[in-house]
């Protein structure tokens, strides 16, 4: 932890950033904090409830962020794979952000709790599973000791099998008991480190795609729009479904999605930015089963 | 009501081949289903997955997207990327309850008047077979949560041990008192 301190203190100090990006423990549990003042880098910390993906706030179109001048941010080895995807898509430059990496043993679930919770397959997050970056990669500074692998925790696999199982009839009824109770509040997308988009499809109006009001039919409009438009660029981060007020499941249709870009295009999600995204290139060679 | 079905297919299609092969069918006279309202497009790679999430919205019951044959694009590569978006849309879209046998793909060129003719004939036989789908045109009519977003959030709690994946026939949607009449504002008929 001092280590982490210490290296966002001679950030601040040498002026070669003006804000360290990271997580101080809140009243409630760990929280993202903006220290500009190397005074306060012993405010940060780094353990199990660092849930959060603070790639997001590398938007460049955050202006109140952008307005406190060059930023390190701390990033976990997923959330390295954001970053990696903010590069591949032109909304960074690799030289506007010093990229702190921790090295991370995985995630509870939520960042709630005084004391960082002891990992188990109950309390890690699900998008710990199968965790292949420990050690983030691409990053400027790297901290900590190396982290033994997470506990094992349940997939969204099983559910996501468990619904393609179903007829589509059964589906299209499980979807509209989950997606009833959006209020198309958007807090998925502003959860989400890769919507970036200065204006979203969805507050068009000439022509209106996606109906606004929050019936399913609109909701249904806008959950397959944030979908697609994250399909092969989702990095699995759950901050969608950890934002949502109403609980609904999104993380199962992420993780179909990573499960068909794969299937059909050999792609799963990289944290190298020079790995083109499956949608936005194509082969001549594609699968194309489906066209008549 | 069954026996007279007719389906609505809606076809987006290329302005360089589909539309064109489209045009030869029509001119060649060949037998062909009249149920198909054709929307032109520049190309495949205009073709926004929006489209048919509206076409269906809006009550047909099936839809076509069809253009250039692979490495014939006007615009070089606009059918390749339709094809990798498609191939993913029509997974997404069949996750979420659409059938996908209500979606047709197809490369017809602009010679290919009768193959035109057989993609439309099969896609409104096999549409008919399905029946009419008004089921996601109707999803505004779902129940939705009344007034109380915390009932809403309650309601989702139990979700979190996994109880609800084996309840796919919409046990929220009929639970009494959560229906659209018990709702005050509602979203507009």
């Amino acid at each position: 932890m001092t280590e982490l301190q210490d290296a966002a203190r001679r950030l601040l100090e040498e002026g070669t950033v003006q804000v360290v990006i990271g997580w101080e423990a809140g009243r409630r549990g760990a929280r993202p904090v903006f220290v500009t003042d190397s005074a306060d880098c012993d405010r940060l910390v780094f353990d199990a409830r660092c849930v959060h993906d603070l790639a997001v706030f590398l938007n460049p179109r955050r202006s109140q962020v952008a307005g406190l001048g060059k930023a390190a941010v701390v990033v976990k080895g997923c959330d390295a794979k954001a970053v990696a995807g903010l590069l591949r898509e032109s909304q960074l430059g690799r030289d506007d952000v010093v990229l702190i990496g921790v090295r991370c043993g995985g995630v509870a679930a939520g960042p709630d709790g005084a004391e960082p919770p002891a990992l188990t397959a109950e309390t890690v997050a699900a998008r710990c599973h199968g965790c292949d970056v420990r050690e983030p990669a691409g990053v400027d500074v790297l901290v900590g000791a190396p982290q033994p692998e997470p506990p094992v925790a349940p997939t969204p696999d099983e559910r996501v099998a468990a619904l393609d199982a179903l007829s589509p009839a059964e589906r299209l009824a499980f979807w509209t008991a989950e997606l009833a109770r959006c209020t198309q509040c958007y807090a998925c997308r502003q959860a989400c480190p890769l919507c970036y988009c200065e204006r979203c499809v969805v507050e068009k109006s000439e022509p209106q795609w996606v109906e606004t009001s929050p019936h399913a039919r609109g909701n249904f409009a806008w959950h397959l729009t944030r979908a697609q438009h994250l399909a092969g660029r989702c990095v699995g981060c759950g901050e969608c479904e950890r934002a949502c007020p109403v609980g609904i499941p999104l993380g199962l249709i992420n993780r179909k999605l990573q499960q068909v870009v794969y299937q059909l295009y050999g792609y799963t999600v990289s944290d190298d930015p020079a790995v083109p995204a499956p949608i936005g290139a194509y082969a001549v060679d594609d699968t194309q089963d489906f066209i008549r | 009501m069954e026996a007279s079905f007719e389906p609505r297919i809606t076809a987006f299609v290329c302005n360089w081949c589909t539309y064109t092969g489209a045009d030869l069918a029509g001119t060649s006279r060949l037998p062909m289903a009249s149920n198909v309202r054709i929307i032109r497009l520049p190309c495949t790679g205009r073709i926004d997955h929006l489209f048919v999430a509206k076409a269906f919205e809006r009550g047909a019951d099936g839809v076509i997207v069809s253009g250039c044959h692979p490495a014939d694009c006007h615009y070089t590569a606009g059918n390749y990327h339709a094809r990798r978006r498609f191939g993913v849309f029509r997974e997404l879209l069949s996750f979420l309850g659409v059938d996908p046998r209500r979606l047709t793909f197809s490369w017809v060129s602009a010679s290919e008047g009768g193959k035109w003719a057989d993609v439309v004939n099969e896609t409104v036989a096999r549409v008919r077979e399905l029946g009419p789908f008004d089921a996601y045109h109707r999803l505004a009519d779902a129940p939705v949560p009344d007034g109380d977003p915390f009932a809403a959030l309650e309601s989702a709690t139990p979700r979190a041990d996994g109880a609800g994946e084996n309840e796919p026939s919409g046990v929220h949607a009929s639970e009494p008192g959560r229906g659209r009449a018990a709702a005050t504002g509602g979203s507009g008929a």
